[in-house]
């Protein structure tokens, strides 16, 4: 399955990229298993995950082409 | 004579037939608070005066620096080592005179927090730090009041509604978003990671807008939705945001543990924290903590009142190995030995232990 990674704050930091194309991610579960080997510091790093633009917390399965959008709290003001 | 000249002030936006004298007479009824007066609080402020909002709430206990003013639109050169809160609350007042401005020079904490925020109908957090924004967000939820988030990052802002009532949604709150604190130094504030005044403008006046919308009901505001949007390609991302049942378990029940919540502890950059002799007494009855006398060899005086390991400052980065429990408690004779040692330990343990330095040390707790 294709996934169009979207990195919004640190994350784009971390990763240098705001977006990414990954293929052959089953579920969101092995996206982040992914994501953490490429960049071991986004273990440490706290994010809400976006599936489509809505907010998902479980490991979710995925079909086709997806949209998914990682974003850090940001405590600036 | 006061509605003539009100419907002078105020004639372009009752122009607009959405919002109209209905929607006027709303906004004079309306109670708004906004926690910070920086760089989200001042364009929210300045906009939200204009239009009216009859009570109109400042809390922020800084003072103006003039690394400040590039972003905190309300003060000038003049304002610098004044109150944030009273000088914006001046500001305000000359703008609009005709609405009630009230300024509070201190901190929101868990003890004020609660009885502060109770008396406003909408809560708009323009703060820097996590402290700040889970307490508000947990009191929030407590007092069942609408929060209107904003918070940057380098050259992203982010802006929501949270914690809303409707009778078609479930009302979101931030812990549903993030339930947890970030950790030890994860997300930069703005002192180290930099920001250009413009993006807090622009998010602090969407804040005041979505305000705006929420109390005269026009439009769509951002109700349990996250809107990113970034300064440098002007992408705007939104999106839809839902209750996560174990964020109920993360706020505090009532308001006695809201008050006994440690926001500052969860929050801070922190691992270590200093000890009034009150705190220290209470303390060493715990027998999970272990007490660590940082003091040199043959140092006195000898303490019978409790067991403690003894590891000179000199001696601590090679004996680490010895600190086992997760509550530490360092202490030396004034409180300077234990306070360096605390750090080091914090760096090494980072936030997998409870680092406390004793106050001005065993001096302090022998008076008490």
């Amino acid at each position: 399955m294709r996934v169009h990674l979207t990195l919004f704050g640190q994350l784009s930091d971390i990763t240098g990229k705001r977006e990414m194309i990954l293929d052959d991610i089953p579920d969101t579960a092995t996206l982040l298993e992914t994501l953490n080997t490429m960049y071991p510091q986004m273990a440490n790093t706290k994010f809400a995950m976006a599936l489509n633009t809505k907010v998902i917390k479980e490991n979710t399965i995925l079909h086709g082409d997806n949209n998914i959008a990682l974003l850090p709290p940001f405590s600036g003001g | 004579m006061a509605n003539h000249k009100n419907n002078e002030r105020y004639q372009r936006q009752i122009t607009l037939k959405e919002l109209g004298e209905i929607g006027q007479l709303k906004l004079k009824e309306a109670k708004v608070l906004v926690v910070g007066a920086g760089g989200l609080g001042c364009p929210a402020l300045l906009y939200l005066a204009g239009a009216g909002i009859g009570k109109l709430g400042i809390i922020d206990f800084d003072q103006v620096t003039l690394s400040n003013l590039h972003r905190q639109v309300i003060f000038s050169v003049h304002d610098i080592g004044l109150s944030k809160a009273l000088r914006a609350a001046d500001v305000l007042e000359q703008i609009n005179p005709d609405i009630d401005i009230i300024a509070f020079n201190e901190k929101l904490n868990n003890r004020n927090a609660l009885d502060i925020l109770k008396n406003f109908d909408i809560i708009l957090d323009g703060t820097d730090n996590f402290e700040s924004r889970y307490l508000i967000n947990d009191a929030c939820v407590l007092l069942k009041k609408t929060l209107v988030y904003g918070a940057i990052s380098r050259f992203e802002g982010q802006l929501a509604v949270f914690n809303h009532p409707s009778e078609i949604k479930t009302a979101v709150n931030y812990r549903d978003l993030f339930p947890q604190e970030p950790t030890d130094g994860e997300v930069l504030n703005c002192e180290e990671a930099g920001v250009i005044g413009v993006l807090p403008g622009i998010i602090g006046t969407m804040m005041a807008n979505e305000t705006i919308k929420l109390i005269t009901h026009i439009g769509d505001a951002l109700v349990n939705r996250l809107l990113t949007y970034n300064s440098l390609n002007n992408h705007f991302f939104e999106m839809e945001l839902s209750a996560n049942p174990e964020t109920a378990m993360m706020i505090p029940r009532d308001a006695d543990a809201f008050r006994a919540y440690q926001y500052d502890w969860f929050c801070s950059t922190n691992s270590a924290f200093d000890l009034v002799p009150e705190q220290f007494q209470e303390m060493i009855k715990d027998k999970n903590t272990q007490l660590v006398d940082v003091r040199e060899a043959g140092e006195g005086p000898e303490l019978a009142d409790f067991n403690a390991i003894h590891i000179p400052l000199s001696r601590l980065q090679q004996q680490i190995p010895d600190i086992e429990s997760t509550n530490i408690i360092l202490f030396c004779r004034s409180g300077k030995r234990s306070k360096v040692a605390a750090e080091i330990l914090s760096r090494h343990f980072g936030r997998s232990k409870k680092i406390y330095s004793l106050k001005d040390g065993i001096a302090s707790w022998h008076k008490f």
